[in-house]
């Protein structure tokens, strides 16, 4: 359902008309527009928005984590439209039980490497990657070191055990 | 001898990264050869290795294997305080750190929003910022002459890119990890008679360029090596996250620092260099012609840089005057509070893009209202741009990828982070 701040929002509008139920919110906060997508449907709304609304470049994929919060990840896409020289948010909630999201690699390539990240430092895992391996830890590394109950100083080097 | 052949057949680029690195098929039985390179070869400009699977002199398949680097300076962040940030910033791509500096200022003073950056301190950063873009693009001019066989120009581009880092340490007492860029201004009060040595400098810099563009432009040998090589289609490059002077050499017009100034750079006069051919010399054109851009934007900062403060009025966030201390009780307050609890930022998200010299760096900065960063996510450009390895590099020859490899320009510590 869309809110009524994102209403007169081009791209949110024609999101919402195409797939209705797949917004769940949304704000725009310091002039960068929200959506908070459902995460069953994330493929099909990025795959509309790539062709339909000419956000060709993928910035980035990362996420968020809140615990002690449920749902506790949020999975962000950072879209960026060359034409429209506008950039766009979308968010996935996903809970720890089941932190799993389609991978959106078929509609950028761009999405392999952070989607592996994203994978290696919060432990999101995502259908259909062609190859979800750690990608800056080393590939035997225990634990994912961006969730908030990682210790900085790791488990198995802190001082602070001692 | 059967269940070899059928083995070492098997062996992809893919799955040898890690296992079987350095088994090379048995003579006679296939002609593919797997090739370590790096993570220590000198052309990688950093600890990058890469696995290559070559028939003969053709690469059949290139995967990079990254995370040497990774120091977990994202992780870092959210136990410093929103100032203890800068330091770390410096360290992500330690040849543009005033870029790195910058957007990371630039999106806290985002999200405190109630804070009013003085018009001297915006120029300044653009200065800044701009001669950071001179010595970065130097670093990479040298070391890819010197890659590819050019010797002599590795030695006149660290020639000037020494005259920058004396400007840099002038300012903020670093030639490299300077920090000088800080939420809410800038560190130090620009040093006494800085003008004369940016304008000494500023004015013999065309010169230089001139210089660097004869020995190259028409040298044969730099020619032969590097036109009509590392073609990739804009769409595929677009695709695969890559940004900055890369896709300005495939034809697409597209510069932050254009389509959304930050900063005050939409008060400078300045062109966004554009080539079509979408090669190696097309990359080397865009970045030499970007030169001489921002030396125009660093003379027209040197002309025109305004008059005042140098730090936003903003006692709670920026520290006080040494002298206020020492007669001002609310001044000691202010001091005492930043540098123990430091200041809170209000709850909240930003996006912030700024062009740094390999292209679209941005942090994705949360807050949850607290005097630490909850989350910061950096976008840098060599992690985006690095993804095109592979398709820059396949059914190419091997002699070629050293070039192709120069022309992306990443560093690894903006890979690893």
């Amino acid at each position: 359902m869309l809110p009524d701040q994102l209403k007169d929002h081009a791209v949110a509008s024609a999101l919402d008309a195409a797939f209705p139920g797949a917004i769940t919110g949304g704000h725009t906060e310091r002039n960068e527009p929200t959506l908070w997508v459902a995460p069953a449907r994330i493929v099909e709304v990025c795959r509309f928005l790539k062709d339909q609304q000419r956000f060709i470049r993928l910035s980035a994929i990362t996420a968020v984590d809140w615990l002690p919060a449920d749902p506790r990840f949020e999975v962000v896409y950072l879209l960026h439209s060359l034409e429209r020289n506008q950039r766009l948010r979308l968010k996935c909630w996903l809970s720890e039980s089941e932190c799993e999201i389609d991978s959106v690699t078929g509609v950028w390539r761009t999405a392999d490497w952070y989607e592996r990240e994203v994978f290696d430092m919060f432990g999101v895992r995502f259908r259909n990657h062609p190859d979800l391996n750690r990608i800056l830890m080393p590939s035997d590394w225990e634990g994912h070191p961006l969730r908030k109950d990682y210790p900085v100083h790791g488990y198995k080097y802190s001082y602070q055990d001692e | 001898m059967r269940e070899t052949t059928l083995r070492t057949d098997s062996i992809t680029a893919t799955d040898a990264t890690l296992e079987t690195v350095g088994q090379i098929a048995s003579p006679g039985t296939s002609k593919r050869m797997i090739l370590n390179m790096g993570p220590q070869h000198p052309s990688t400009h950093g600890v990058l290795r890469i696995v290559l699977e070559l028939d003969g002199e053709t690469i059949l398949k290139a995967v990079p294997d990254i995370g040497f680097l990774h120091t977990g300076i994202e992780k870092n962040c959210e136990v410093k305080t929103w100032q203890q940030v800068v330091t770390l910033t410096d360290r992500v791509d330690y040849l543009s750190n005033l870029s790195n500096n910058l957007v990371y200022a630039l999106s806290v003073e985002k999200l405190i929003a109630d804070i009013e950056i003085p018009p001297k301190a915006q120029w300044m950063r653009v200065m800044l910022a701009e001669l950071q873009r001179l010595n970065s693009h130097l670093v990479w001019l040298g070391t890819h002459a010197l890659d590819i066989g050019a010797m002599t120009m590795f030695f006149y581009c660290f020639r000037e890119r020494e005259d920058i880092l004396r400007i840099f340490e002038m300012f903020s007492g670093q030639r490299m990890m300077t920090s000088y860029i800080r939420i809410g201004g800038l560190a130090l009060e620009p040093p006494r008679g800085w003008q004369q040595v940016v304008s000494k400098f500023i004015n013999a810099f065309p010169s230089k360029v001139d210089e660097y563009e004869e020995l190259l432009n028409n040298n044969p040998i730099w020619k032969r090596r590097t036109q009509g090589v590392g073609f990739v289609p804009l769409e595929d490059l677009l695709d695969l996250g890559v940004t900055g002077p890369m896709i300005r050499a495939a034809g697409m017009k597209w510069d932050v620092r254009k389509d959304e100034p930050y900063s005050s750079y939409d008060q400078f006069e300045f062109e966004v260099p554009v080539h079509t051919e979408n090669d190696v010399f097309a990359r080397y054109r865009v970045r030499v012609e970007e030169m001489r851009q921002s030396a125009r934007i660093i003379k027209q900062a040197l002309e025109g840089m305004p008059e005042g403060a140098w730090q936003a009025a903003a006692p709670k966030i920026v520290l006080p005057e040494r002298e206020k201390m020492k007669t001002q009780m609310e001044a000691l307050i202010y001091h005492f509070k930043i540098v123990t609890e430091g200041f809170r930022v209000p709850a909240g998200e930003v996006y912030q893009a700024v062009e740094s010299p390999r292209g679209e760096i941005a942090y994705y900065v949360v807050s949850n209202g607290t005097s630490k960063p909850y989350r910061v996510f950096m976008r840098t450009p060599s992690f985006g741009n690095l993804q095109a390895l592979g398709p820059l590099l396949e059914g190419r020859l091997l002699a070629d990828s050293i070039a192709s490899l120069g022309s992306m320009d990443f560093v690894l510590g903006d890979v690893d982070r």
